[in-house]
């Protein structure tokens, strides 16, 4: 039982520390955990409710409220701790969402081939296909555009990327000896695709995730400055840019929107960088 | 007495773009309890296509069009993927030709190991662990417990290959398929892994299918000797009786190319001209006959399996004949 963890640790220890050999990675780590700290924390950092109208109508940042406040008096400091938690959660889940089918479909596809493999590639090709924004005007229009139906959206709508990946994966390692081997060995199939085939691909599926994370961020933050995606007032990076919309904010009121769209960015760049830097560390035929 | 395991009449095609490709052919053959027998025959002449037929593992394209292969009495031909897990790894087993991707190279040596004892013994972690340092040890690796702990990547192809030999053996199987064991390793550790095969073989009493293209290597360890041409058993003799009596031209043509340490020092190497023909599952008669120095017109005509002495047949109508001389 003992030897076991200490095999585990030490793999993770070999992934950390070719991590760290990529400086660019380390600091976006930090800036990630950092703000997703602050995320976590809204409750406890905010100064203010982040719904609550405390101040005057779009009132440039002051000692009082530190990034000023919106067209209707609330805190911009405070909405924006809470949109990036909306923001975060929305990238998260429709992440886990889409790596959890595409590995799924990827991993019957390249196992079984065949007739398996034949419908769920015409499947996914025809989900790649498919313009999301108008799959969500859709849903927008049949249910109500709201967070969970943009999280179930982006999560259906991004799988297929991943499935092509593991199932491109799967094709290679079930030809290769050591599943044969497996085979040989009398492990049964759940064994074989969940216990073996998989691990070998986390690596890529792990790098890909990272930009699918980044990439559903910014769809979120696109529909909801379209007014599609999280409704006000809940606050999201995406419908907090919103307001710049406007001519007037634009110009004259950069505090609504400049800092959204830098933390939009930074969050985007850093979890780019850290996907980066995972593809080598992970990679299990590096030597480093 | 009941074989160990019984092929009857075993044939295996692939779907090609022309049709299928028969590239095992009819062949009949079987192993006893604690027996070693040999396949010995060129690339591309059914050997692995035979031994992976025989596991279940022929994969996509290639199928089971006739015949049956019998283990200790049940078909395992006839039955499910289920069943078939019950007697793999259980019972019989096999080892690949190629060490370097054999183990799965995201998990430690340790782990693999322990994971197929588990498999099929009841043992606690702990007690597959032992078990595990054990077989590591009885393959003759160095520090059973610090190898444990380290991935594949960080051995070399012999000792990789031990680490599949420890695997094969961990549950005792009657039956090991051995598919060119030593084809990508040195010669050096060629003979020494021949020789430790040899060795668990005597000691365990399990029965075992060499399969290789060296002829070289099979006088050392086989029982029996089959030769397999074009997809055929062309020759199957004991092996003292094959080395000494051998009655297929091919199989004489492939003792030749063997070079012996009394070989006068500039004895070219000897080859066989020509090679395994293309899609020979259209030839009529004798496979060999492009090939052979003996050929004639009887060659055209199908080979049955000829009894030349006790034990020893062949398919060659010319050597029944005594048209060749010994």
């Amino acid at each position: 039982m003992e030897r076991k963890d200490i095999t585990n640790e030490s793999y993770f220890q070999t992934v950390f520390r070719r991590f760290r050999h990529h400086r660019l990675a380390m600091v976006s780590l930090v800036v990630v955990a950092v703000l997703g700290g602050a995320a976590l924390l809204a409750p406890v950092l905010a100064p203010y409710q982040p719904d609550e109208i405390v101040g005057t109508f779009s009132g440039a940042p002051s000692k009082e409220f530190w990034l000023g406040t919106d067209q209707i008096g609330r805190d911009v400091f405070s909405r924006l701790l809470y949109a990036m938690r909306i923001s975060l959660l929305v990238g998260i889940l429709a992440t886990l969402i889409s790596t959890a089918v595409g590995v799924v479909l990827g991993l019957i596809a390249g196992y079984f081939g065949g007739v398996a493999d034949m419908l769920i590639m015409r499947f996914t090709d025809m989900v790649m296909s498919f313009p999301y924004i108008l799959l969500v005007l859709v849903a927008a229009a049949i249910f109500k555009p709201g967070l969970w139906n943009i999280i179930l959206i982006l999560g259906f709508v991004d799988w297929p990327g991943i499935a092509r990946l593991v199932r491109g994966n799967v094709l290679n390692l079930r030809e290769t000896n050591f599943i044969k081997g497996n085979i040989v060995a009398g492990m049964p199939l759940r064994h074989i695709l969940f216990s073996e085939i998989l691990p070998n691909t986390v690596a890529p599926i792990l790098v890909y995730a990272t930009s699918v994370l980044a990439l559903s961020m910014l769809d979120e933050a696109a529909l909801s400055f379209l007014g599609l995606g999280v409704q006000p007032p809940t606050a999201s990076l995406g419908n907090m840019l919103n307001g710049a919309q406007s001519l007037t904010v634009l110009t004259r009121q950069p505090w609504l929107w400049i800092p959204a769209g830098v933390l939009i960015v930074v969050l985007v760049m850093a979890i780019n960088f850290i996907g980066d830097a995972l593809r080598d560390a992970v990679d299990p035929n590096s030597r480093r | 007495m009941s074989h160990l395991l019984e092929v009857q009449g075993l044939t295996t095609a692939f779907k090609g773009d022309y049709g299928e490709n028969i590239s095992v052919d009819h062949i009949h053959f079987h192993v006893d309890e604690g027996e070693v027998v040999c396949i010995v025959g060129e690339s591309g002449c059914g050997k692995s296509v035979t031994s992976l037929s025989i596991m279940g593992l022929l994969g996509r394209g290639g199928a089971v069009t006739d015949g049956s292969v019998f283990f200790a009495g049940k078909n395992l031909l006839s039955m499910t993927e289920k069943e078939l897990d019950q007697i793999r790894g259980d019972q019989m087993t096999m080892i690949f030709q190629d060490p370097l991707t054999s183990l799965n190279p995201v998990f430690t040596v340790g782990s693999q190991i322990t994971e197929s004892i588990r498999a099929h013994m009841h043992l606690s972690k702990a007690d597959a662990v032992k078990r595990a340092e054990q077989l590591l040890g009885k393959v003759g690796m160095p520090d059973p417990h610090g190898i444990m702990k380290k991935y594949p990547h960080t051995l070399s192809g012999g000792m990789r290959q031990r680490v599949m030999i420890a695997m094969a053996l961990s549950c005792n199987p009657r039956l090991l398929i051995a598919d060119e064991p030593t084809t990508a390793l040195d010669v050096t550790i060629q003979a020494q892994i021949m020789e430790l095969l040899g060795e668990l073989q005597k000691e365990t009493g399990m029965s075992m299918i060499l399969i290789t293209h060296d002829i070289g290597l099979v006088a050392n360890m086989a029982d029996r000797v089959l030769v397999m041409y074009a997809g055929q058993i062309i020759e199957e003799a004991p092996v003292k009786e094959l080395f000494q009596n051998p009655r297929h031209p091919y199989t004489r043509a492939l003792l030749d190319t063997v070079p012996t340490i009394r070989d006068d020092k500039d004895r070219q190497l000897v080859s066989i001209p020509g090679i395994v023909p293309e899609s020979y599952d259209r030839i009529e008669g004798c496979r060999f006959a492009d090939r052979c120095r003996y050929r004639r017109a009887e060659c055209d005509r199908r080979q049955e399996d000829y009894q030349f002495a006790p034990h020893h047949t062949g398919k060659c109508i010319v050597m029944k004949e005594g048209g060749i001389p010994l």
